[in-house]
């Protein structure tokens, strides 16, 4: 008699989960629950200035302060060569500033103290002598011909200019806009946004050094990446450093990168002997780790009068702040902005972009998103919205036309990606429906002649997730595969580890799944363990909706193996041949006398006490997988708003999500990554955002000013789904953490779009704060939200 | 820490002020030597290793740090420890019994009102106080009562349904909801 | 994260409170609710030598209407106490408009009317609710008690003429001549925001003619305004349209708001003028009800 898989907790079983069990007694492990017998701790001095140079530090008052223990400087750094460490992305970053400070918020000296009220006494009490110099906020400003040099520090630096970079047919597209009837164009700016997981950033160093064993517990998301890189720049042999990432309050893409602050607590526990930790304030971390977006776009589309895309054009200027550290694929300078359009039959496109450095922050995380895509759907779905008002198309019936088909896959899109499934048509024809399409137009009709704007939004998207494969995919020459590691203990309990790391997606629960529906192995009887590097298998971490790609994958992968194994133990149980034997789901039997048969947990028991003649005991094994391709999920997000004319607030009435993530492990919890992914969305939208002013102060460096919405202005979703299965993953799944974040902007914003359509308005830059709409209303032009703010005493 | 509560050490000479404190933490009298400028958040953490009080910010925004102070939600970052002299205080904790979680934590995870667990400790306490006052919230009510704890994760509607679902375990008169009710 | 350090000391009278801050020459801070002092002690944007706890000040937390109708709100009244509260509503429009806008619930259940009042943060809700209520503070010092109304307490951002060795008491609301009405409104990007703008209309009723009215206004310039002008042009109207439309402009013109990455001072003006007009709108609406 067969298990039944959802009773098991196998695929499709929405299981609770099986870290909540701590999380919601308040015995989570994170990184500041950690106290280590000795510990001092650390805190940072950061500049007040967004560019100046130091003219002197002066550390003696802090050094005077009982309990102070040690002050570190750039030039105390410098002198051990740590004073800069490489970036992700072939750059270099200053660690603690030596020469000049070049964005508010940079790290210029750390105190470390037997608390940290008393390491922050000391920071208070550095005194710094500063020159300032004029600060760059934006890259027109970076491109200006007398623009101060930011990154004087390198050599053969001559410009503020950190890349150029193109992809596509130049020539081709040329043809496809000199052959169009209507070209559609528009410009935008998608603003510095912050990934602000709840919980910041820290560390805990602790070097021995009677062993000379280095553990660091800290806020990473990908601790084998990092362990190579502490190894690279602490310049110590990587089996004896240990990287441990305890319970993440939070990722989102902000604890991927390398940051001052961990290798200064590295550094402090080596000099003093004894364990260092440092754990990040929010404004510490608002004002100075891992940004999103800041990038700005030329877009045009050349269109035929029926309707149909002809080519795309698109130029981006990316922010870098003062250190290109990207976090992302070596070979894309700009992330995969290219895979914009991917949804849409399209024959040719063209892509420009060019980075600078600026007297910001430095970063360009993959805010949950992979590499720049939420940029790419966001600048693609507001174009194709002017596109259809240019055309004076339906915005929906404009997609419908333009979206390929389920017969064209697998697709080559212009700029080389190949899409491999889906149902688009299927996906935007249910959201229409959930949404209620034609009455909303009546209604919105309805009610802006008596003078009320509503309006509605669409966004229509795939998106590549799961780097690899890793022909094209590494960071720093690092391929993007990852791994799984699965222990059958001989009672047919077992555990599996991982190299993603879970910061609240629910491996613990759902790679457990997947060894239940390969194994028939009980989801509960399936320890995960991820995180730390002396025991996960090498992997590069949790990112970009990578896990269930690209680890998830290898689960199954190492469960067949398992499997491959056990159906040997089978047949030497069963005394048949192997060829003899059938598999259903926890049993092996004889082929032909069903009765006759083994459980996956006898099996087990055999791997260690009755294995074959020359059987390798023991019922354990890894899996590195490397995916063919990328998975290709598809999403069709519809929301509706209703804008207040005299104030310019919006307010939601309706979001309806239709998620295409092929094969759902775990329901419950792809319905939570996608409602969680919508509230960020909506957030970008509506009120998130980091601005400067022209002194390169940070504004939207404290949840004062940055704000995150609460339960209340948050709306509610109505969430479908549609089912197409990855054609290459082993269970048919495809990434889903970050669809929602993706396209859930531009839906937002297209629905306030549409509700003003009347002013003549094609863009207003996000977030779309009530003075910006109400402005774009009255007066009738774009709204651009670039930086500087504009102030006034 | 240990500096910071329990003994100073010499090296700080008499000018640091120390105050002893007394207080009942989830049922349990406690008694330590503070410096006053130790937030009440910090005495849980660091000084009663009450790790499930997390602090998530430094402006007073996030609410991971909601505690019960004297049945009242208040943000443990934004009192001091001395301010607790004398007083009850609700961590996460002390929600569940040695054999029986509380309903709303069976809620949060029925319902998946968490992803990373980071804010549910204080979304928990802000919870349990909206429901000790109001036994039958409406959604709207919920939000209300949620909004001083910032939630990064969920997107707050199973949030939501986790404390519908508590409150519905709750209801049918329990004596705790009832008594609560009417102090309310 | 981590406030400088500081002398506690927690008396249990007002008068013991006043030796503290008399002997303390000027270098403490008074702390009630403390959810804007402490977060500003946390940030070091405040290191104040001396605390002086008042928690411990027993009658101090209450709110109620003396018996000609004169309101009082104890130095200890959070504002939590003044959202739940059932009867506030019938006597103090206004203030129940504004009470659950302030902050966040959370904030609420410790911050104090009195303690926002003399904080003078000119984005605090409190201080225009109250100027447009001709509202005072009582301060008490060595000599004796003395009332200030709140338009001459607040000289500046985060100033006020308290001296050193004063505490405010309690907040008075004199009684009104009618019926009174009124609202706050709030443009705040989500819970817990500052305003960007915030509107406290207040109006005394008498038959359905204004007989007092006062309007201020939080977040649109360096301190709370009161548009006096603005509520001297609702006096002896019934706050129809016309007469509230001209009010909306005098108080839009007595906001001196700054363009900043909340809006632009237009788009501020604006939202002032459309706020007073709403507010009006509200009120006039609620009068016919009763009508």
């Amino acid at each position: 008699m067969a298990l039944d898989e959802i009773k098991i907790g196998g695929l499709g079983a929405s299981r609770r989960r099986v870290e909540d069990n701590r999380f919601i007694r308040g015995k989570g492990n994170y990184i500041d629950d950690i106290a280590l017998p000795g510990m001092l701790h650390m805190e940072i001095l950061r500049s007040p200035l967004a560019h100046a140079r130091i003219r002197s530090i002066d550390v003696s008052a802090a050094w005077a302060i009982p309990g102070v223990r040690m002050v570190l400087t750039g030039e105390m750094l410098a002198a051990r060569n740590l004073a800069w460490m490489p970036t992700l992305s072939y750059d270099t970053q200053a660690v603690l500033a030596t020469d000049k400070v070049r964005f508010q918020g940079q790290e210029v000296a750390c105190v470390v103290a037997d608390d940290p009220y008393i390491a922050k006494d000391g920071c208070e009490a550095i005194v710094v002598d500063y020159e300032p110099l004029p600060p760059i906020v934006n890259p027109s400003q970076a491109k200006a011909p007398d623009a101060p040099l930011i990154r004087d520090d390198k050599t053969g630096q001559d410009s503020n200019v950190v890349f150029d970079w193109e992809v596509g047919d130049r020539e081709g597209t040329d043809r496809a806009f000199a052959g169009a009837d209507v070209v559609s164009a528009i410009e935008m700016h998608y603003p510095r946004s912050h990934p602000s997981p709840i919980e910041a950033c820290g560390s805990i160093a602790d070097f021995n050094r009677a062993t000379s064993k280095l553990t660091v517990y800290m806020t990473t998301q990908a601790p084998h990446i990092i362990r190579a890189a502490v190894a690279l720049v602490a310049e110590l042999p990587e089996h004896m450093i240990r990287i441990v990432s305890p319970d993440l309050g939070g990722g989102f893409g902000n604890k991927v990168p390398v940051y001052p602050g961990y290798v200064v607590s590295i550094l402090a526990s080596i000099l003093l002997e004894c364990p260092v930790k440092w754990i990040e304030d929010k404004s510490g971390n608002l004002i100075s780790t891992g940004f999103g977006r800041d990038i700005y776009l030329k877009g045009e589309m050349a269109l035929r009068s029926d309707g149909r895309m002809l080519g795309v054009r698109m130029h981006t200027d990316s922010d870098h702040g003062a250190f290109f550290s990207d976090a992302q694929p070596s070979k894309f300078k700009i992330g995969l902005m290219h895979s914009a359009f991917s949804c849409y039959d399209i024959p040719t496109a063209h892509l420009t972009a060019q980075g600078v450095y600026t007297n910001k922050a430095p970063g360009g995380v993959a805010y949950r998103c992979s590499f720049r895509v939420t940029e790419a759907m966001y600048f693609q779905e507001r174009m194709v919205q002017a596109a259809a008002a240019d055309l004076g198309m339906d915005q929906a019936e404009f997609r419908r036309i333009n979206l390929v088909r389920d017969d064209d896959f697998p697709h080559r899109t212009p700029w080389g990606f190949l899409t491999d499934s889906g149902q688009y048509q299927k996906c935007l024809d249910l959201g229409l429906e959930a949404i209620g399409y034609e009455d909303f137009l009546a209604q919105k009709e309805e009610a802006r002649q008596r003078g009320r704007l509503l309006g509605i939004g669409i966004s229509t998207m795939t998106e590549p997730l799961g780097a690899g494969n890793s022909r094209e995919y590494d960071i720093l020459g690092i391929k993007m595969f990852d791994s799984a590691e699965l222990k059958v203990h001989m009672t047919g309990k077992a555990l599996l580890r991982t190299g993603a790391k879970t910061q609240g997606q629910g491996h613990e629960t759902t790679w457990a799944q997947i060894v239940a529906h390969e194994l028939g192995i009980p989801a509960e009887d399936v320890l995960v363990e991820e995180g730390d590097t002396d025991t996960a298998p090498f992997g590069m971490g949790t990112y970009a909706s990578r896990s269930t790609p690209v680890a998830g994958a290898a689960v199954a992968m190492v469960s067949r193996k398992i499997r491959a194994k056990a159906r040997k133990i089978a047949a030497h149980l069963l005394e048949v041949s192997e060829e003899d034997i059938e598999w259903e789901l926890g049993r092996f039997s004889v082929r032909g006398a069903p009765d006759r048969g083994v459980t996956i947990q006898e099996c087990a028991i055999a791997a260690y006490s009755n294995m074959p003649d020359g059987m390798e005991p023991g019922l354990e094994n890894n899996a590195y997988y490397d995916p063919p391709n990328l998975t290709w999920p598809f999403a069709c997000y519809i929301a509706t708003v209703e804008v207040d004319p005299e104030t310019g607030v919006w307010d939601v009435l309706r979001v309806v999500a239709v998620d295409d993530c092929g094969v759902r492990i775990n329901p419950m919890i792809v319905e939570g990554q996608i409602m969680g992914g919508l509230t960020e969305a909506y957030a970008m939208a509506n009120m998130q955002f980091i601005t400067f002013d022209e002194d390169g102060n940070c504004i939207g460096s404290n949840y004062m000013d940055y704000l995150l919405p609460t339960a209340w202005e948050t709306p509610g979703f109505e969430l479908h789904e549609v089912v197409t299965p990855c054609p290459h993953h082993p269970i048919g799944a495809k990434g889903i953490g970050e669809c929602a974040t993706v396209g859930g902007p531009a839906a937002f914003v297209n629905a306030v779009i549409d509700a003003i359509g009347d002013a003549g308005v094609r863009n207003i830059d996000m977030p779309l704060l009530p003075d910006r709409v109400y402005e774009a209303i009255t007066q009738g032009h774009d709204i651009s939200g670039a930086p500087p703010v504009k102030t006034e005493p | 820490m240990s500096t910071l509560f329990e003994e100073v050490p010499p090296s700080f000479g008499d000018d640091v002020p120390v105050r002893r404190l007394e207080l009942t933490v989830n049922g349990e009298r406690r008694a330590a030597d503070v410096e006053p400028r130790l937030l009440l958040a910090h005495l849980l953490r660091n000084g009663f290793r009450l790790t499930g009080t997390h602090t998530g910010c430094d402006t007073t925004n996030c609410g991971a740090c909601t505690v019960l102070y004297d049945g009242v939600p208040v943000k443990s970052c934004t009192m001091f420890a001395v301010q607790a002299d004398g007083h009850e205080i609700l961590t996460v904790e002390g929600l569940a019994t040695a054999s029986e979680l509380h309903p709303i934590q069976e809620g949060f995870k029925d319902e998946h009102g968490l992803q990373c667990g980071f804010c549910t400790p204080g979304m928990m306490l802000s919870a349990k106080a909206l429901l000790e006052e109001n036994p039958n919230p409406t959604e709207d009510e919920i939000r209300w009562a949620l909004s001083g704890n910032l939630c990064r994760c969920t997107g707050y509607q199973n949030i939501v349904k986790a404390v519908m679902w508590a409150a519905e375990k709750l209801g049918g008169g329990t004596a705790g909801s009832d008594e609560a009710g009417e102090e309310g | 994260m981590y406030p400088s350090r500081f002398r506690y000391e927690a008396p249990s009278t007002v008068a013991e409170a006043i030796g503290l801050l008399a002997a303390a020459d000027g270098e403490a801070k008074i702390l009630a609710g403390g959810q804007s002092l402490i977060p500003m002690m946390k940030l070091r944007f405040a290191a104040p030598a001396m605390i002086v706890d008042i928690n411990g000040i027993g009658g101090l937390n209450y709110h109620r209407a003396d018996g000609d109708g004169t309101y009082r709100i104890g130095a200890l009244c959070r504002h939590a106490d003044l959202e739940k509260s059932a009867s506030l509503g019938d006597h103090q429009p206004t203030i129940a408009a504004a009470a659950p806008v302030v902050a966040d619930p959370l904030v609420r259940t410790r911050g104090t009317l009195v303690g926002s009042v003399c904080h003078a943060d000119p984005q605090g809700d409190w201080a225009s609710v109250m100027v447009s209520l001709e509202g005072a503070i009582v301060a008490q010092g060595p000599n004796g008690q003395r009332s200030i109304p709140v338009d001459d307490l607040i000289d500046g951002p985060f100033q006020t003429v308290l001296a050193a060795d004063e505490i405010a008491v309690e907040a008075v609301v004199p009684a009104a001549r009618g019926t009174r009405a009124g609202g706050y409104l709030k443009l705040e990007r989500r819970v817990g925001d500052f305003a960007t703008v915030g509107v406290a209309v207040s109006v005394e009723m008498s038959g359905d003619s204004v007989a007092k009215a006062g309007i201020g206004l939080t977040g649109v310039g360096p301190a709370t305004i009161n548009a006096s002008g603005a509520a001297a042009a609702l006096v002896g109207t019934s706050l129809e349209a016309d007469a509230v439309d001209a009010a909306a402009q005098l108080a839009a013109e007595a906001a001196q708001p700054r363009s900043d990455h909340r809006g632009s001072a237009d788009y501020k003006r604006h939202v002032v003028a459309t706020f007073v007009r709403r507010i009006g709108a509200q009120i006039q609406r609620s009068e016919q009800k009763a009508a």
